[in-house]
This record gives C-alpha cells, sequence and structure tokens, in this order.
C-alpha cells in the first residue's frame, strides 16, 4: 500500500505545475424564510446546492489541469433580512460568474443590477416558467429545468399509461400555486382532461391529522384515473399516499414525481456522478445540486473548448451548436437559444426507482425531441436572447 | 440409400461435433449477474457460466489463453480466472473500481482504467505488484496500447480526454480533448492510428499516433433514430482493419466503417443498448453484447447481418474470443 502511495504522488508532482487560465465562480445563496410543514422526516441538507457545485468545481479541475485551466468557486449566504443586491454586486466586482439561489424576484433583481450587464449568471434554483417567457434576461441561464419541463414530463406518462382522467388537490404556497399552474397548462397541452381540483388549506376545520383526513377529503373525487398533487414543500403530500378514498395511483410532488435529479438515477453513468458526489459529501445528491453542477460544468465545457475567460466568447460557445454537456441523462444536454434554458430528459421516478425518462418514445419533436418539455421557441415570449 | 443418408447425416453430425472441439469461445462478462457466459462460435449455444467477483465488466486473456482477466468493478479487484475450469486463481490489486483494461504486448503489465478515482493502475501480473498509478481525467475508461507497446492510452469520460502514456516512463506524454463522454480506444493500421469513441458526442474520432493530431471524425446516423440515441461506445476492427465495427450503444445499431476512407457504410440492427464485441478466429462472426435484452447477437460479417440472438445473463458487457 505504501508503495502506491508514494507512485501516485511521484505523478501528482509530475504534472505541468503551469496554470495559465483561471476561471472564478461565484456562489451566491439568498435563504428565505421556510414555512414549516406537517412532517420533519426530510430535512433540507445545509449545504444544498453548494455541495454540487463543489463536485462540479472538482470535476473542472482534473479536467483543467490536463489543459493549464484552473477554476475558483467563491460561495456567499446572504441571511434572512440581508440585502441579497448588495451581496451580489461585491461578487460581480469580482466576477462575472455566478451561480444563484434565490427566488426569481431576487434573481431578476440581480440580473437587472448594472454590474451585472455582460455577467453570465446561472438560475440554479427558480423552476418559475415566465423567466424562461416574457421575464427572461439576457444574462440569466437556467441550469434548473423550467417547472413546466417536469409537468411536461409527467403529462408525457400519463398519455404513455391513459391515465387520462385526472384529479388534482394544491397547496396554497406560492411554489403549489405555480406547480399547479403548470399542471394545468401541460395537460391542455398534452389532451388530458383535469376533471376536479381541491385545494388543501391548512387553515380549514380539520382537527384530525392528515392521514385521516384524506379518505374523506378525496371521497367526492368520484371515479378517475390518476391523483395530482401540488405540493412542493412537501407539507401534506406524503400522507396521500395509500390514504385516498379510491385505490388509484398518486403522481405529481409525491408518488410518481417528474424530477430534475435523485438518488434512483443510476443509468447514463449517473452511479459514477451519485458516488463521486456522496462520497465527497455523504449525503445523496439533490436537484439543486445538480442544477449547480451542470451551471459549473457549462462554463467548464466552454472554458475547456475556447480556452477563454471573457463572458462574452464563453455565452457565445455555450448558445453555439458546438455545446454539449455529458449531463448523465443519456443525452447531450444543450442550452435553448431562445431563453437560455438548459434542455434535458427529466426523471419520472418514485422514491426506489426510475419509473421513465422523458422525452418519451413517441413523442416527437421537428428540430429535437428534448423540447417537447417545456417552452418551446414559438411559445416562449422570451426576446432578450434574440 | 436411406441407410446412406443416415449414415452421411451421422457423419455430418461427427464431423460439426469435432470441429467444436477445436472451435473457439466468446466469455461475456454480465455485470448484472456476477458471471461470465462462455459461447461456443460454432453452435452458438452457452456451454458453460462460471461466477466471478461482483459486477464483471471488462474481460482479457493472457496472449497464451491460459488465464482470464477480469475486471470485477464493485469487488474492486481484477480477478485472474483459470478459462478451462473457471476456477478463481487469485485477484490483482487493482485500485479502486477497475472497469476496463488492456494487456501490454508483453503479456505482464495490465493497464486499468479506475473509474472512481481518476487513475489508470498498471499492475503487473506475474508479481501481482502496482508498478504505477497515474493521475487522468474523471472516470477513465476506455484503454489501449500501441502493438509496439510503447504507448497506452486512458479516455476519461467526464474530462473528455485521451490520455497518452508513455509506458516506459508510465507518464502522462500528450492528452487530446475528443467529444463529450469518450467510452473506447482502439490502435489500428499497426499502431499508426488511433481511435477513440464518444457516447454523448456521437463520434468516432481518428489520431495520427506519431503527432497526436486529428485525422479524422466520424458521425452516424442510423434511420428513424433520434441523433441522441446514437450512442458510440465500443468498436473493433475486422479483418486486415479495413473495416471497423462500431457498437452505437440504445440505437441498437453496429455501424460498419470503411477503415481506409472514414465513411460509414452499413448499419446493422443487433440486440438492445449495444456495447462492445468481440470476433470469432477468422473474423467470419461478430458477437455484440447487448447490455439491455441481455443477450449477445451473433453477426454475418461478410453478409453484414444478424444471424442469431444468445440469451447469457443480466447486462452482458464486455466480449473476449479464445480460441
Amino acid at each position: 500500500m505504501r508503495r502506491i502511495i508514494c507512485v501516485w504522488l511521484l505523478s501528482l508532482m509530475a504534472l505541468p505545475a503551469f496554470a495559465e487560465t483561471t476561471l472564478d465562480v461565484g456562489y451566491l445563496r439568498v435563504d428565505v424564510a421556510r414555512p414549516p410543514v406537517l412532517s420533519n422526516l426530510d430535512a433540507i441538507p445545509e449545504n444544498n446546492g453548494i455541495a454540487g457545485a463543489q463536485t462540479g468545481l472538482k470535476d473542472n479541475l482534473t479536467t483543467g489541469k490536463f489543459l493549464g485551466q484552473t477554476y475558483t468557486l467563491t460561495t456567499a449566504s446572504v441571511p434572512q433580512g440581508d440585502d441579497p443586491l448588495a451581496a451580489a454586486a461585491q461578487m460581480l466586482a469580482e466576477t462575472p460568474y455566478l451561480i444563484l439561489d434565490a427566488p426569481a424576484p431576487v434573481l431578476l433583481a440581480i440580473a437587472d443590477l448594472p454590474q451585472a450587464q455582460g455577467a453570465l449568471l446561472f438560475n440554479a434554483s427558480a423552476g418559475d416558467v415566465s423567466l424562461r417567457d416574457s421575464d427572461c434576461r439576457a444574462n440569466l441561464f437556467h441550469s434548473l429545468p423550467s417547472d413546466a419541463m417536469r409537468t411536461d414530463a409527467l403529462a408525457q406518462v400519463l398519455v404513455q399509461k391513459r391515465w387520462t382522467d385526472l384529479v388534482m388537490i394544491a397547496g396554497t404556497f406560492p411554489a403549489d400555486i405555480a406547480y399547479a399552474d403548470a399542471i394545468r397548462r401541460s395537460l391542455t397541452k398534452f389532451g388530458l382532461r383535469l376533471s376536479a381540483e381541491k385545494t388543501w388549506d391548512a387553515d380549514a376545520d380539520m382537527r384530525r391529522t392528515a392521514s385521516q383526513e384524506i379518505p374523506l377529503f378525496t371521497q367526492d373525487f368520484g371515479d378517475y384515473d390518476a391523483l395530482i398533487l401540488a405540493d412542493e414543500l412537501h407539507d401534506f403530500g406524503r400522507y396521500v399516499l395509500y390514504n385516498t378514498w379510491q385505490a388509484r395511483p398518486v403522481v405529481g410532488s409525491e408518488g410518481l414525481s417528474a424530477q430534475t435529479w435523485a438518488r434512483v438515477i443510476e443509468q447514463w453513468g449517473a452511479a459514477q456522478l451519485q458516488s463521486r458526489f456522496s462520497d465527497q459529501h455523504s449525503r445523496d445528491m439533490t436537484s439543486l445540486d445538480y442544477a449547480a453542477w451542470a451551471a459549473i460544468r457549462t462554463l467548464g465545457e466552454a472554458v475547456t473548448r475556447t480556452n477563454a475567460t471573457d463572458p462574452q466568447t464563453l455565452r457565445d460557445y455555450i448558445l453555439s451548436d458546438a455545446f454539449e454537456l455529458a449531463g448523465f441523462k443519456g443525452r447531450a444536454l444543450t442550452y435553448r437559444a431562445w431563453n437560455g434554458q438548459l434542455r434535458q430528459p427529466i426523471a419520472i421516478a418514485h422514491p426506489r426507482a426510475l419509473v421513465a425518462q422523458a422525452p418519451l418514445e413517441g413523442f416527437l419533436h421537428q428540430t429535437n425531441e428534448l423540447d417537447s418539455l417545456g417552452l418551446d421557441r414559438p411559445e416562449s415570449k422570451c426576446e432578450a436572447f434574440q | 440409400m436411406r441407410s446412406f443418408l443416415k449414415s452421411s447425416i451421422a457423419t455430418g453430425v461427427l464431423m460439426i461435433a469435432a470441429s467444436t472441439a477445436s472451435a473457439g469461445e466468446i466469455w461475456v462478462t454480465n455485470e448484472k449477474d456476477d458471471t461470465v457466459s462462455v459461447i461456443d462460435t460454432e453452435t452458438l449455444e452457452v456451454i458453460q457460466t462460471y461466477p466471478t467477483g461482483e459486477r464483471p465488466r471488462g474481460i482479457t486473456f493472457s496472449k497464451d489463453f491460459s488465464l482470464v482477466y477480469i475486471c470485477a468493478s464493485d469487488s474492486d479487484a481484477v480477478q485472474v480466472m483459470d478459462p478451462n475450469t473457471g476456477e478463481i486463481l487469485h485477484d490483482l490489486p487493482s485500485g479502486e473500481d477497475p472497469e476496463q483494461f488492456v494487456l501490454h504486448p508483453d503479456d505482464t503489465h495490465l493497464y486499468i482504467a479506475n473509474e472512481d478515482d481518476a487513475i489508470t493502475t498498471v499492475v503487473n501480473t506475474k508479481t501481482h505488484k502496482v508498478v504505477a498509478q497515474i493521475d487522468v481525467g474523471v472516470e477513465p475508461e476506455g484503454m489501449a496500447v500501441s502493438p509496439d507497446g510503447k504507448i497506452a492510452i486512458t479516455t476519461s469520460e467526464t474530462t473528455n480526454m485521451a490520455h497518452w502514456i508513455d509506458t516506459e516512463t508510465q507518464e502522462l506524454f500528450a492528452n487530446t480533448l475528443v467529444d463529450s463522454r469518450p467510452r473506447h480506444a482502439e490502435f489500428a493500421k499497426d499502431g499508426s492510428e488511433m481511435w477513440v469513441s464518444s457516447e454523448i458526442g456521437g463520434t468516432l474520432t481518428v489520431f495520427d499516433t506519431a503527432s497526436q493530431t486529428e485525422l479524422a471524425k466520424m458521425s452516424f446516423e442510423v434511420p428513424g433514430v433520434h441523433a441522441d440515441r446514437v450512442q458510440p461506445v465500443g468498436f473493433e476492427f475486422g479483418p486486415d482493419d479495413a473495416f471497423a465495427y462500431v457498437a452505437l450503444g440504445p440505437s441498437n445499431h453496429i455501424a460498419v466503417v470503411n477503415a481506409q476512407t472514414y465513411a460509414v457504410e452499413d448499419y446493422i440492427l443487433v440486440g438492445r443498448r449495444v456495447w462492445h464485441m468481440a470476433f470469432n478466429a477468422d473474423k467470419s462472426r461478430l458477437f455484440t453484447t447487448n447490455g439491455v435484452s441481455g443477450d449477445v447477437t451473433v453477426v454475418d460479417v461478410a453478409a453484414r447481418k444478424a444471424i442469431k440472438s444468445i440469451k447469457v445473463g443480466r447486462f452482458p458487457w464486455g466480449a473476449a474470443f479464445r480460441p
């Protein structure tokens, strides 16, 4: 064993010591108040997102050392109540490359800062469709899929399984409302029927535990093929499964769920990324981690191929046909030239296994099947990228 | 007349049996069964199944075919098996998660890609000692060695490079970028060319070995299959290096590439998610491992047609021939 280590150290020293190109990346997290949820079973990791960026940084560094390219990552968190714009401006004074974990209005305010003009910002946290639509910004790319991409993926599975008659329970948090909106849009897009909707309102007079309320709450849905949950904060949804009046599958935020990333993704070499990540951080990789990883890898790939570090060259390359990111999803990931969204397959999974990966076979598209998910060029009202 | 026919049939059967005895075998690793399947190249039947370590992938024989080396990835070992008995003789230290390897022409040194560690490990198969560990890119996988033994290649899937190793110093002397997710490397034409497949890039890149510069790049178009699903992985050269046969992963096809003109001449339908392949003795038949459908497709090389599928274990991955 000693011999192995010795040789390994030697070979490290034999590597070229030059580093001609350096790319500095900032990671800014804006903390938001999280409302209480019914169960504390699944804590959100303290380093959610940042850990993904760190794994991506390591990947970039390994590649970079063969090319004389190096990368740094600076992270900052803005506590609740502090000014995220001041923190962003401070980071932008150091580097034009930021990965952002923040709600949509904060993302837009950062993108509109004078210091951010000509910068390259990556949204790793907000699925809001509006950011890829009329609210898009030329300096704001999205490595996280939009809500619409995820709900379109789910709708494709519903079509394929012929679960065409659907009902929905939606929570009242803004994320639930946005997700429910995306669901309605996707059901219309794929010709599915939403025959009833109910709101799960924590203020309603429900004095039993959620699991005891659910049978009664779902009784007047009558018959249907599948129940959709819009519960993006994972408040009540976990109590719906196996408690519905009718024996029907549950999909959406719980049950069969369309996700950016999940621990059950192991095909397409994903097992390697999962184990690299969990070796480094002693936990599973989340969707936010994945989006942060994809953002820093996007920059890494652009630097590798262009050997440039100026935002204009990198932005042009990232939006060009030459760019492709191997994102462990079985296809090359590329950016939509009309709104800066990272095209990607979407996993439809339950907590124990991957069920399908959208786009599903048979959902055709004239240019790229991946564009059957989310806002396609004719649909998007984004003009900033033109 | 009838008895004559009978006896000639009997003789025919005997002749087949006789040729079987001298026929070759294709050894296939079954990634999710922890076994190897042994296929008779004449009868096209599985004649043996031997247990291995966990997640067997890369497989290769010693030059005299008296030993078979198997990458047992999740056992973190290269296993050495007696191919006549299926007995595991011993394990070689391999570094973590060995995926693919190549045996140096000296019949002694194994160059092993350690997928989880960004390292290529060089092991002496005689002394069972690690000779060197070489830092390479993220997720090394494809391994090749030049016929003169002077150069070894590791391709790294996430770094997207072919790393050129000087086998004398065990150090890198060049790193060349290729398209996304390089999977497999082979030297061709007496070592004057080095070919690399890129799974996500969908291309095959040909390098001039002497200068490590790109000579050609090929891409593939399978009719009726979206370009994203055409993913080159394993490939091998046919008789006289005239054609390369390229597994195209989830497009379920093998491409036939003219190795002189670099033109793609044909596509052959095989099983689902085709990974790797091996030829029989005279290279008249090609055996492809099909990961998803759990079988091996036998291709008639001259006719460019699949003639049979043979069920093996779950997720067949590597393939190797022994006479």
